[in-house]
């Protein structure tokens, strides 16, 4: 009954003073706004980041001619010949572990289809590469077995390359020249949309790799080899056994004498979600660094107050309030302050990540955490910030109190 | 005596019963006279930095329930800081203090809060009401401070303001209400708790010689209704309302004098037209 009491009188004296209750709650308002809408920013980064690893197959490793071990000497991707079509064809055939794989290579080139052209890449790649990399075609059919035995100059379009040659036309069937050799279109992918950096994965023709090393490369040797495992389990398993293999294959002694490596997407997104979480980290202190420069208001204002209000705590105590009453009346109000600033905070904090959602295409994820975070900032805030000037009032003399002019 | 004294475990009424009790034994006083209020050589030395200001010199006084208490004299003479004293807002340098047979000097601060709480309504010379706060709002601010529920709370203090015949004013602001009328909301509040003192430090000070006359009246009735009343004033004419009269100087009691016929406030009351009455004729 009592603490109701003096929560009303904590509250009426907010009242009385709203504009200014009102701009010391702003404070905290935009801190709270901040760190919700930066770690909605920075969660929502990590989460498109992990969202499209996994899109990757978790279970991909990639094998990739040249060792990582050459310290000071780097190799240009690409210049390295360990990599044999013999070694990918092996693979599947030795490694119980790996479920499919296929060459990887790549060329870039003009592509024109009647009157119009588009510069992109083209990769060249075997006929588990879709299921490799857990991707669709939307129609048509990709390109057979046949096909890549006899480097056959066919391909499937990646939905935007699709979409620049041919805008109002069925590209299944046609025929495209791609730096002055036809293919003809057996199909187009689905769409894929951007991949953790950003780039359009759609942007890309398939296209047997023999065909795209013989025809179209002007170094005709395997940029990697793609597999994937049989289960996201078996990622480890699959890559011992295919460094045995590669080992005994290319004839290597010695652990570090590896001329080829095999990297996994896990070790990506681990990189990339790290990076990420750096990044919420950075954005999330530099807006709770504006919250405490709110609940430094809040302190500000609150002495202010004692001060203003000392005959207000004498004529208090003249009538019977204790010091704890007082304390408890102005640590109320500096609660009060805070938890209202906190909760206007969120809302804004929610509706300010939405907006940059919509606005600059940003993902912004808000968190149950993150709203908890700022929620219990702002009463510790309050707490911390409030006590000492709540104490002052509460220590004065009732005497001295009343005389104060 | 914190934990004897904690209002959330106990009834105030009962922590106050305690409180003298544990007194009554530890002093072993309990054959004391029946004074309200004991004083004995009370002493009040201001320092402010190498001067001492000597207030009150050795007071020593005793009041008995139902006394009605003019304290006069010179500017200075210390009457407020001994009033202050008295009300448990300050403490004495020296002397002691039984108030209903508790020595006030050995409490605490949030005993001494109780004990205004319970026991005593002061009423100042400014009035010193919350402003921006309505009147009834003012009497009920010391029903905040111990368990009263909101509706109790609210018939006291309307009861309490119409004592004070304020009843139609109890949503005005101070700064709504006359000087006269803010005076009876600050006496409305020191009533509210059912005290069983009430002091007022020049109480009619910043008032008209008849609006003084009616504060007076208030007093006299709650007088007669066994509140014992102690009041400082400059003005001999209020004094002659008072049962006993008390003069002050250089922070001694120089004199001490019962009055044995006071005034009637009410009869005096009606000699006096009201300046309203003036106005109209
Ligand atoms: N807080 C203080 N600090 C220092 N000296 C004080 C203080 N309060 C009062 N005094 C001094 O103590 C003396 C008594 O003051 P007090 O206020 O009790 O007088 P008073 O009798 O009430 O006078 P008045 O009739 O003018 O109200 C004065 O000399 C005054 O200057
Ligand atoms: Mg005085």
């Amino acid at each position: 009954m009592k603490e109701l009491n003096i929560f009303v009188a904590a509250f009426r004296a907010l009242q009385r003073n709203k504009l200014r209750s009102f701009l010391t709650m702003l404070g905290i308002i935009i801190g709270v706004g901040a760190v919700i809408t930066m770690l909605a920013i920075g969660q929502g980064a990590e989460y498109s980041v992990k969202e499209q690893i996994a899109s990757l197959g978790t279970n991909v490793l990639i094998i990739s001619p040249g060792s990582q071990q050459q310290g000071a000497i780097r190799v240009g991707a690409g210049s390295m010949t360990t990599l044999t079509q013999d070694d990918a064809q092996a693979i599947p055939i030795e490694c119980p572990a790996v479920a499919y794989v296929s060459p990887d290579t790549r060329a870039n080139g003009q592509v024109i289809a009647e009157n119009l052209n588009w510069a992109t890449g083209i990769e060249g790649v075997g006929v588990d590469y879709l299921q490799i990399r857990e991707w669709e075609i939307e129609y048509g059919d990709l390109f057979t077995d046949q096909d890549v035995k006899a480097s056959a100059k066919v391909c499937v379009l990646g939905t935007t390359v699709a979409d620049n040659l041919f805008p109002d036309s069925n590209p299944v069937g046609q025929t495209i020249r791609i730096t002055n050799v036809p293919f003809k279109v057996t199909g187009v992918l689905a769409k894929k949309g951007q991949n953790a950096m950003g780039q359009d994965q759609d942007d890309i023709i398939l296209a047997p790799f023999t065909t795209v090393l013989y025809r179209l490369s002007r170094f005709p040797y395997l940029r990697a080899i793609i597999v994937s495992a049989t289960s996201p389990n078996n990622i480890e398993l699959a890559q011992k056994q295919i460094t045995e293999l590669l080992r005994m294959r290319h004839k290597i002694a010695g652990v570090n004498n590896d001329d080829f490596t095999i990297r996994n997407q896990s070790d990506l997104a681990t990189a990339a979600t790290a990076t990420s979480q750096i990044l919420t980290i950075l954005l999330a202190s530099i807006a709770s660094v504006s919250l405490l420069v709110g609940g430094i208001g809040i302190m500000n204002i609150m002495l202010v107050s004692v001060t203003e209000r000392t005959r207000e705590i004498g004529i208090r105590m003249s009538v019977g309030a204790r010091g704890r009453d007082i304390l408890t009346q102005f640590l109320i109000e500096a609660l009060v302050l805070s938890l209202l600033g906190g909760i206007i905070g969120i809302l804004f904090g929610v509706g300010g990540s939405k907006i940059i959602s919509s606005f600059a295409g940003w993902p912004t994820f808000i968190t149950a955490f993150s709203i908890v975070l700022s929620f219990g900032f702002s009463i510790v805030i309050g707490i911390f910030f409030g006590f000492y000037p709540a104490r002052k009032a509460a220590m004065l003399n009732p005497i001295d109190a009343l005389r104060y002019e | 005596m914190n934990s004897i004294l904690s209002p959330e475990s106990c009834g105030i009424n009962s922590d106050l019963e305690k409180l003298s009790g544990v007194e009554k034994n530890s002093s072993g006083q309990n054959n004391a006279n029946d004074s309200l209020i004991k004083i004995d050589h009370l002493v009040k030395t201001y320092k402010m930095g190498d001067v001492e200001v000597h207030a009150l010199r050795g007071v020593s006084f005793n009041v008995s329930r139902g006394e009605f208490v003019a304290i006069m004299g010179a500017s200075g003479s210390g009457k407020s800081t001994f009033m202050n004293i008295l009300g448990c807002l300050d403490k004495p340098t020296k002397g002691t203090y039984l108030l209903d047979n508790i020595n006030v000097g050995n409490l605490s601060r949030d005993e001494l809060a109780l004990i205004r709480n319970k026991k005593l309504g002061f009423v100042f010379q400014g009035f010193n009401l919350l402003s921006r706060t309505t009147a009834l709002e003012n009497v009920e601010l010391p029903l905040f401070y111990n368990s009263t529920s909101t509706k109790l709370r609210k018939e006291k203090s309307i009861e309490a303001l119409k004592k004070v015949g304020l009843a139609e004013r109890i949503y005005h602001y101070p700064n709504q209400l006359s000087g006269g009328q803010q005076q009876r909301v600050a006496i409305a509040r020191a009533l509210v708790n059912d005290p069983s003192i009430v002091l007022a430090d020049e109480p009619t000070g910043n008032l008209d010689s008849r609006t003084s006359i009616e504060v007076m009246e208030i007093f006299q009735k709650l007088n007669e209704q066994g509140i014992t009343i102690i009041l400082v004033t400059h003005e001999p004419d209020i004094a002659l309302f008072t049962k006993r009269h008390i003069v002050f100087r250089d922070g001694k009691i120089k004199s001490d004098k019962s009055n044995s016929e006071p005034k009637n406030a009410t009869e005096e009351l009606k000699t006096i037209p009201s300046v309203d009455d003036e106005v109209e004729e």
